[in-house]
């Protein structure tokens, strides 16, 4: 392997391949996506005690998976801009943050929307939903430290750092709250936790959870596209493009 | 296949109202977060143009 | 030294804490049974809120006159200066708050010995809101809406601290042991005692270049 990755890590050369890669994955996405929700709708069976209302973890438990994962690639990529000092990779955190809101603003709202038929609030403060909020103050919080600031190079820093210390803290978070959780509810409920889950539903869950990470890799790459050319709107390959695009060239 | 007819389909077994709005706002997230970036995208070409061509 | 440079800070942080904790029961009701079975997590939030009203100031006078500078170039590790600057923060605005709550306590008709246990717990885990709040105020500062950003970014980063420590409050009403839940605010305290000077240092490094 031979690769000059520092080739690819410079955005005039990382803009078009991008550019390349989104339709693949936003391909991917839909076709797993229908895949998904035919398991989800069409084979597998009802529950036995939820009845229909299960099928809404073929939407839950993505979102849910989906907004951890995302949190831990973004502090990945922040980690590895702090280290090598790699514009590119400060790019992608900030470009997955939003995404990552978006997903655990959905967990939240479907948890929601399932706990109401089952246990018949909107709202318990059962460990699961209470850290996936907490997940979304940090997302908010890395997004708002981001834009508060004019200064892309420090922009991209502080929320790297602050990225990382989030990271640091999750499992400490989703410790406490779990301690917090048994000392108040008991185990009276016990969301998740499925005795008997039908293999079916198992694999429309990991498909539909495929298809989410696939749709996050493309929109992820379209933002970090619209960073780039709002970044570097003065440099010199961003003026050559939107020359191309007066002339008609798509790129 | 699960379903009888697609009214049942729909009905979702009385829970209808949970299911697919579980689904339509995932699917509503999604395709808002599409078209906002799209028109970030030609917003940002757009601005783009008018420094190239000064 | 810097202890005393901000006296007002001192006033400013009690008198809130102590605002902040007179309004629960006005908006709740003077029965001391609810009292007392809020209390604790009442006093732990005003603790929190009062220890991050100063938290903009912890570097911003420093920043201002350029003495933030000479501490990045001095010669002794950024980290221990960093320490020092948290230990006099907390000297200001958390240990007075320490010392006020068992009377704030009181009036919240919190028995004795839970009494204790607040004051050991505040006193083990305000330390740790100071140490975790200096990287918020170090990534924020000379932002604007800084303070309002340094809540956003600190508050959810407080929430182990809180349970752990309203928990020992709570446990030792409920008369059972606290011991759990101050071993493991110790433990919190400690961990932000190791990393947060360090994670502080390169914020600073970060905002000042």
């Amino acid at each position: 392997m031979n690769i000059n990755w520092f080739k690819y890590s410079s955005p005039q050369t990382f803009y078009p391949l991008a550019g390349k890669m989104i339709p693949w994955f936003a391909w991917l996405a839909a076709i797993l996506a229908v895949a998904g929700l035919y398991i989800g709708f069409a084979i597998a069976p009802t529950d036995f005690q939820q009845g229909e209302a299960y099928r809404i973890i073929f939407v839950h438990v993505p979102a849910a998976w989906m907004s951890m994962v995302i949190y831990i690639v973004m502090a990945g990529w922040a980690a590895i801009g702090l280290a090598l000092n790699a514009r590119l990779s400060a790019m992608m955190a900030q470009a997955l943050a939003p995404t990552g809101a978006i997903f655990t603003l959905i967990a939240l709202v479907t948890g929601s929307l399932w706990g109401k038929p089952m246990w018949g609030t909107w709202w318990v403060w059962d460990a699961r939903l209470t850290s996936e909020l907490i997940l979304l103050f940090l997302y908010l919080g890395f997004i708002a430290l981001q834009s508060s600031i004019d200064d892309p190079r420090r922009a991209d820093r502080a929320g790297a750092l602050l990225a990382l210390v989030g990271v640091v803290n999750v499992p400490i978070i989703y410790f406490s709250v779990k301690w917090w959780n048994t000392l108040h509810q008991g185990s009276s409920i016990n969301m998740g936790a499925a005795p008997k889950m039908a293999a079916t539903m198992l694999l429309g869950m990991l498909i539909m959870a495929l298809a989410f990470w696939m749709y996050t890799v493309a929109v992820a790459l379209m933002r970090v596209r619209c960073i780039m050319l709002e970044r570097e709107r003065t440099s010199d390959w961003v003026k050559e493009l939107s020359v191309q695009g007066i002339a008609g060239v798509k790129s | 296949m699960q379903w009888e007819s697609w009214s049942a389909f729909f009905n979702m077994g009385g829970y209808a109202f949970y299911v697919w709005f579980s689904f339509g706002l995932t699917a509503l997230c999604m395709v808002w977060e599409v078209i906002a970036l799209r028109k970030r995208r030609a917003e940002a070409l757009r601005l783009t143009q008018l420094l190239a061509q000064d | 030294m810097l202890a005393f440079r901000r006296r007002s800070d001192v006033a400013t942080t009690l008198f809130f804490f102590l605002i902040v904790s007179s309004l629960f029961p006005l908006g709740i009701g003077p029965e001391p049974a609810v009292l007392s079975s809020i209390a604790p997590g009442v006093l732990w939030v005003a603790a929190l809120l009062a220890g991050m009203l100063s938290l903009t100031r912890l570097f911003a006078a420093d920043f201002a006159d350029g003495s933030l500078e000479q501490m990045l170039l001095a010669p002794q590790p950024l980290a221990l200066l960093v320490l020092a600057k948290i230990f006099a923060h907390w000297l200001i605005c958390g240990l007075p708050v320490v010392l006020l709550a068992p009377i704030i306590g009181l009036q919240y008709a919190l028995p004795n010995d839970a009494l204790l246990v607040l004051v050991f717990a505040l006193l083990l885990g305000t330390p740790a809101l100071s140490l975790i709040g200096a990287i918020g105020a170090a990534l924020t500062l000379g932002v604007r809406g800084s303070g309002l950003l340094v809540a956003l970014l600190v508050l959810p980063l407080y929430i182990p601290v809180l349970i752990f420590g309203a928990g020992a409050v709570a446990a030792s009403q409920h008369g059972m042991s606290s011991q759990a839940h101050l071993s493991l605010l110790a433990a919190c305290s400690l961990l932000a005692l190791v990393l947060a000077p360090m994670a502080t240092a390169a914020a600073l490094r970060i905002s000042v270049e």
